[in-house]
């Protein structure tokens, strides 16, 4: 992607922020959208490989039918980034091919 | 759970809260159970927490939602959100996630109002990042207010493609083209439905109005296109396609798919329940009676577009149909009494679905973009070809579930919801069979993924 393929309409009624970060990058994100969402808004598109082939995918139905936008949310793996609210200080990373469940740290911070 | 609901609601769109708010009032104990964070379904997705701005640019059919949603929160019933069901029994028991809790109720009646979802577009690169449908799009507008920075390209048919084109005018997007794959014959198999498609002038009005506002802005249309391919090596690049005897290929970055949606049908195949191909919508519909009630599973009733296609006033007619037969059944309703409202409802259900026929006839996807060549992906998430489908037929293989053994298709983490369709098409047509001899796959829950941890945490024991 040379620029982002998405962004926030100019004229938004810009909600609170909040902090998170994607593959331990900083991204300020508007408060009470999905993680995909956020992530599409600020540039991403790819968030994952696939487990077969390692091929590139990315948040196809964002209604939590297609699970294309899995992603590990502070550090618990294949979570369905379409479905889940952004909180202040979560931690997201992409999912490259297969979830690493052996190596699944404990979910820290859960509120 | 303090006290068990009489009724449980799954789904918090235009069935779900009309079944809510009907049967709440009808003094049945209600809990409405839903995956996002406020009600109003896809179709009003994010309805409660729209500011102006977005109302406008959504349109009065998004603001309708608004009053639909105020009734359902002064109605009493109790509205769970962010709640993942996971499963549904036969014997009305209910268990989801919620905040990675373990939960469960059990209800005297279920009411299924999960909704629709897109159909499936199986064309080459249609999993290439850059590629999504056109409700997703859709939905971060309504959610987040984000839009394509670049001029996007819409393709596909279906009333819900032009709708967002004619969003996106309203909210300044500039849109690279649509790429309609409606042609002639389509007009003329529409043609013997319009006189009865008039009858539902408000529809029509809409969408004719809508078109008029696309072209007056200039928006880029190409008809009757075929030969759809999305180009690109790890993101969209372009897209190629023909139209009008010539072939064409535009730049692009972002591309939206849309051909129409189908119902979501995971809690009834996961139910058994007893399921009928609908040669007119191309899906599978779970065989209920007028009301909603599902065949040979007693306590769960179906409504909305789970049960068939028919937009969101039908949905909200049929969870009222529902909730007026669940009172029924737990004695909260005389029959005499309901009977006059289930009448009344019936005949205004009769007149919004006159419009069906005709958007069904005109809309209906494309054959090659339902049942695709050799090359194109049918199962994203195990990656498996229409043509190594097609060679499971010829070893021997009679229907989708038996894909599984043969080269793991449906088997991934979106349980066969973005395959389904095609898998059962694509045997039918390689077998010379009917949908309905193919069958479907065995749905089994968890319908949505859970953890051994979380599974183990439950709240009820």
């Amino acid at each position: 992607m040379t620029t982002n393929a998405f962004s926030v309409l100019p004229g938004a009624v810009s909600t609170s922020l909040v902090n998170l970060t994607f593959n331990g990058q900083l991204r300020r994100v508007p408060a009470g959208i999905s993680v995909a969402a956020a992530l599409l808004g600020s540039g991403e598109m790819r968030l994952r490989s696939s487990p077969v082939s390692g091929a590139p995918r990315a948040p196809y139905c964002m209604m939590g039918v297609c699970f294309e936008c899995l992603v590990e949310i502070d550090g618990v793996p294949n979570r369905q980034g379409c479905l889940i609210s952004v909180q202040d200080g979560m931690q997201v990373r992409s999912q490259e091919g297969r979830a690493q469940l052996a190596q699944q740290q404990e979910p820290h911070e859960h509120a | 759970m303090h006290s068990e609901p009489d009724i449980v609601v799954i789904g918090a769109g235009p069935a779900g809260m009309a079944a809510a708010t009907l049967a709440s009032s009808g003094g049945a104990r209600v809990a409405l159970l839903d995956e996002q964070d406020g009600p109003g379904g896809q179709i009003w997705r994010s309805i409660t927490a729209a500011p102006e701005a977005r109302l406008q640019t959504l349109g009065p059919d998004y603001a309708a939602g608004l009053r639909v949603a105020r009734d359902f929160a002064a109605s009493g019933a109790e509205h769970i959100g962010r709640a993942t069901v996971w499963q549904v029994t036969r014997e009305g028991v209910v268990n989801y996630l919620h905040a990675g809790v373990s939960c469960s109720l059990r209800a005297k009646r279920v009411i299924l109002c999960s909704g629709a979802m897109e159909r499936p577009f199986p064309i080459p690169g249609w999993t290439l990042p850059g590629v999504m449908t056109a409700g997703a799009a859709q939905i971060l507008l309504k959610s987040a207010d984000t839009v394509p920075t670049q001029p996007a390209v819409l393709a596909g048919c279906g009333p819900l493609l032009y709708l967002l084109a004619w969003q996106y005018v309203r909210a300044g997007v500039s849109i690279a083209a649509i790429i309609d794959t409606t042609d002639a014959s389509d007009y003329r198999r529409a043609m013997p439905h319009l006189p009865r498609a008039v009858m539902a002038w408000p529809y029509l009005q809409k969408g004719l109005a809508l078109l008029r506002v696309l072209r007056r802005k200039g928006v880029p249309f190409f008809k009757g296109a075929t030969q759809l391919s999305i180009e690109g090596h790890d993101a969209a690049q372009a897209i190629r396609f023909t139209s009008g005897g010539k072939s064409h290929r535009l730049q692009t970055e972002l591309i939206l798919l849309h051909q129409g949606v189908v119902p979501n049908t995971q809690f009834t195949w996961a139910l058994r329940a007893p399921h009928s191909w609908d040669t007119a919508q191309l899906c599978w519909r779970p065989d209920v009676d007028e009301l909603g009630r599902l065949q040979d599973v007693d306590q769960v009733l179906v409504a909305g577009d789970g049960r068939g296609i028919g937009g969101a006033s039908a949905a909200s007619i049929q969870g009222r149909l529902a909730a007026l037969a669940a009172l029924q059944d737990l004695a909260l309703i005389s029959t005499d009494k309901a009977r006059p409202q289930i009448d009344a409802a019936r005949s205004e259900l009769q007149r919004h679905l006159r419009i069906r026929p005709f958007l069904d006839a005109l809309y209906r996807p494309k054959d090659a973009n339902r049942i695709p060549a050799d090359d194109v992906l049918v199962c994203r998430c195990e990656e498996v070809t229409a043509g190594s489908i097609r060679d499971f037929v010829k070893l021997g293989c009679s229907g989708p579930n038996q894909t599984k053994s043969f080269g793991r298709c449906g088997m991934g983490p979106c349980q066969g919801r973005l395959c389904g369709l095609t898998v059962t098409e694509l045997i039918a047509d390689a077998r010379k069979a009917l949908p309905e001899d193919v069958g479907y796959y065995r749905i089994r829950p968890p319908i949505k993924p859970i953890t051994l941890a979380e599974l183990s945490s439950t709240r009820d024991n």
